[in-house]
């Protein structure tokens, strides 16, 4: 089995661990792990901001580069729902390239319910034990419909599984919205990072970087000792490195 | 009503920094939320009832020219009278006209949206005549000057504590002074001085939750009954609506009606629903002489068919707003206009434009919330991206976002390059944050880093990291 990843810009960018993680993941799966080259990111600040016409060039860069691949696995629920929702609508009138956008759409899984879909519980040989709360990306929860298959997996490395008060509310990184409504944001991240410290949990997980920087940022501000980590991380027995936010010298 | 939308960003600051009205919201929002997930938890047909009521709005819409037609026909059969309104101006025009013939002096109103987006009230004071709100929530809204702050509960921004202040100020006469601690007290009190009103007053206008084409009757649906006696004391009765009302029949309304106050108000059914069907009869025992339907489009007729047709669904339930993590934030004036939360985001930019109504679109996350919850499954997200679509074709962005996209975007499409500035980028940031993980500011990066740190790049880029792992 090929599976290709696509990064996405923030892992590659931010947390690059992440990505190692998702491969790591994947080749215990048995699955060659491919990462075409041609990839930058899956056009959403354009698409979110207007400017369909860049956000179209970007997706057209993304359907070649990931052609021919049986699966196309990404470690965020947010640009899984751009490929496997917003292209095909992105090209709607465009014949040709809504089959190839579709096709991309129908190879195309987020990274947790590709694992669920092709592991069941034999996720991993790692192990983690402790109290563990995951925080559900809008785009994952909604756009994909991806609840379950974390939770499985969770489960499946015996960790504690906590589950948030107001689970369903955005933690108010939306993009560019973060940065744009800034005092908004800040409000709706102030409520996350509450709901997840008064969880108890030690460690936070999501399958989204976007959601999780927005809600570390906040974390390590108030102080608090919740440790953070991309689900993917955690499942392939990586938190022994340092959690998002934190340093080797903090 | 000016619209201040334009203008949202501040609004919102202030609204966030108002302790009284995050009081008044955090109550509110749980309350609504709460009540909407019980009704529905004892429907589980809810999703066939959302799949039918959909169905009638989209095959109503289809048609709409015939079921309006069919209306008026229906309405004149039954002694009322239409009048069609195009622009606001034109609404409020057939109102006062209707008033002036009928010497009016004195208005009694029901709740309407679109009396609000028509701004009927104004246009009736300006002409000399008195008009006093009879729902609750209007009526405390008016007496202390403000616009509604939600569609089904205007004064939801109130507390209970400010509503009873604004009472012991207005009504501080003998007789009417009391305590007013609890929620019966400040009812009871709005009860004894709007029931004079009701019984002074000449002309009532109540708004219309559907309006019925085989019958020619407007429905309406409350929970005072106020609107019942608007609408039957004074001896003429007018209904503001607009055309997306319109339903083929009975049947169909009452589909509507099930979703519409299990998503309001988590309700089974509305405590009134009172069907008008003309003006009052020989044999009847009461009702108005005449009996009027403005019927106004303002901008709806021109969203039939295009990219916004699906908005034209809203049966304004008010459960995108209840479930809006924005609108819970900052509550419904720092929207600037009639309507607040996700469909006010949506229909406010359409109905005064886009250059005034520019930030609302763009103030959300589009996390989804507002389309899971619709009752007739309007594509909220979906509306505001078009709607900033059109903002960046008509560049309409402020210059600096503008230019941040662009030049992202310029990288983004050429991967060679991509990979160089971004390897650049990251390891630069890297040994900034000096191996403590984040950044508590940044220059550049304010708008994040003044409530959270930005946690750093580990070092150089995955991409990078891969390459070297495959050549070692
Ligand atoms: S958009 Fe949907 S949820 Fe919002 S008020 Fe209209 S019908 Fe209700």
């Amino acid at each position: 089995m090929r599976a290709a990843l696509f990064v996405t810009c923030l892992v590659d960018l931010f947390r690059p661990s992440v990505g190692f993680a998702a491969v790591r993941l994947l080749e215990r799966l048995g699955a060659e792990v491919v990462v075409p080259p041609e990839q930058t990111c899956c056009g959403q600040p354009a698409y979110n901001n207007g400017d369909f016409e860049n956000a179209r060039a970007i997706a057209r860069q993304v359907i070649a580069a990931f052609a021919g691949y049986d699966h196309v696995v990404v470690p965020s629920g947010s640009c899984a729902g751009m490929l496997v929702k917003h292209y095909p609508e992105l090209f709607r009138d465009e014949p040709e390239t809504l089959a190839a956008a579709q096709n991309l759409a129908a190879r195309t899984r987020e990274l947790s319910a590709f694992l669920a879909e092709h592991t069941g519980d034999r996720v991993a040989d790692a192990h983690f034990a402790g109290k563990v709360a995951m925080h559900d990306s809008c785009s994952a929860r909604r756009e994909l419909g991806v609840h379950a298959a974390p939770r499985t997996l969770l489960d499946a490395v015996g960790a504690e599984r906590i589950e948030l008060k107001d689970a369903e509310v955005c933690c108010g990184f939306g993009g560019t919205f973060c940065v744009k409504y800034p005092d908004i944001s800040t409000r709706m991240v102030s409520d996350k990072a509450a709901a997840v410290i008064a969880s108890g949990a030690d460690v936070l997980v999501s399958g989204d970087l976007g959601c999780l920087m927005n809600i570390a940022g906040r974390l390590k501000r108030m102080g608090s000792p919740v440790r953070i980590y991309h689900l993917a991380e955690l499942l392939a027995g990586m938190t022994d490195a340092p959690d998002i936010g934190t340093g080797d010298k903090t | 009503m000016k619209p201040t939308s334009h203008a949202f960003s501040d609004n919102a600051r202030r609204a966030l920094n108002d302790a009284t009205l995050q009081q008044a919201l955090a109550k509110a929002g749980v309350g609504f939320v709460d009540k909407r997930r019980a009704a529905l938890s004892e429907l589980p047909e809810f999703d066939a009832l959302r799949e039918a009521g959909r169905a009638i709005k989209d095959h109503t819409l289809a048609n709409l020219d015939h079921y309006l037609l069919r209306f008026e026909q229906q309405l004149v059969t039954s002694g009322g009278q239409l009048h069609w309104a195009d622009t606001p101006d034109e609404a409020c025009a057939a109102v006062l006209d209707i008033c002036r013939k009928a010497g009016a002096r004195m208005v009694a109103k029901g709740k309407s949206m679109v009396g609000e987006e028509i701004a009927v009230n104004d246009a009736l004071e300006a002409a000399g005549l008195e008009v006093v709100e009879t729902d609750l929530g209007e009526y405390i809204i008016q007496v202390a000057h403000e616009p509604p702050s939600h569609i089904i509960a205007p004064a939801v921004h109130k507390t209970r504590a400010q509503i009873a202040r604004l009472f012991e100020d207005l009504h501080h006469q003998p007789g009417l002074t009391r305590p007013l601690e609890t929620v019966p007290q400040i009812v009871d009190e709005a009860r004894q001085v709007l029931r004079e009103k009701f019984l002074a007053a000449d002309v009532g206008i109540t708004g219309a939750n559907f309006l019925i084409a085989e019958t020619g009757s407007t429905v309406i649906v409350t929970n005072e009954g106020n609107g019942d006696l608007s609408a039957t004391l004074p001896r003429v009765h007018i209904v503001l609506a607009s055309i997306e009302k319109v339903v083929p029949n009975l049947e169909d309304a009452s589909v509507l009606l099930r979703l519409l106050a299990r998503s309001a108000t988590g309700q089974e059914i509305t405590s009134y629903t009172t069907f008008f069907t003309g003006p009052r009869r020989r044999a009847d025992a009461d009702g108005p002489e005449q009996f009027h339907v403005v019927l106004v489009d303002n901008g709806r007729s021109r969203m039939l068919g295009g990219a916004f047709h699906e908005m034209l669904r809203c049966i304004r339930c008010g459960a995108c707003l209840n479930h809006c993590p924005v609108y819970s934030a900052v509550g419904g004036h720092a929207y600037g206009w009639v309507y607040p939360g996700p469909m006010g985001a949506v229909l406010t930019p359409l109905m005064v434009g886009l250059d005034e109504g520019r930030p609302l679109p763009n103030a959300s996350t589009l996390c989804g919330r507002c389309e899971e919850v619709c009752p007739m499954s309007i594509p909220l997200p979906k509306l505001l991206r078009e709607l900033r679509r059109q903002e960046f074709a008509r560049g309409l962005h402020p210059p600096r976002s503008r230019w941040a996209l662009a030049a992202w975007a310029f990288f983004a499409r050429r991967p060679q390059l991509y990979r160089w500035a971004t390897r650049l980028g990251t390891r630069l940031l890297n040994r900034l944050s000096g191996g403590r993980g984040r950044f508590r500011s940044l220059p550049f990066a304010q708008a994040w880093t003044t409530a959270r740190d930005l946690p750093a790049p580990q070092g150089d880029t995955f991409m990078a990291q891969w390459q070297r792992r495959k050549q070692p």
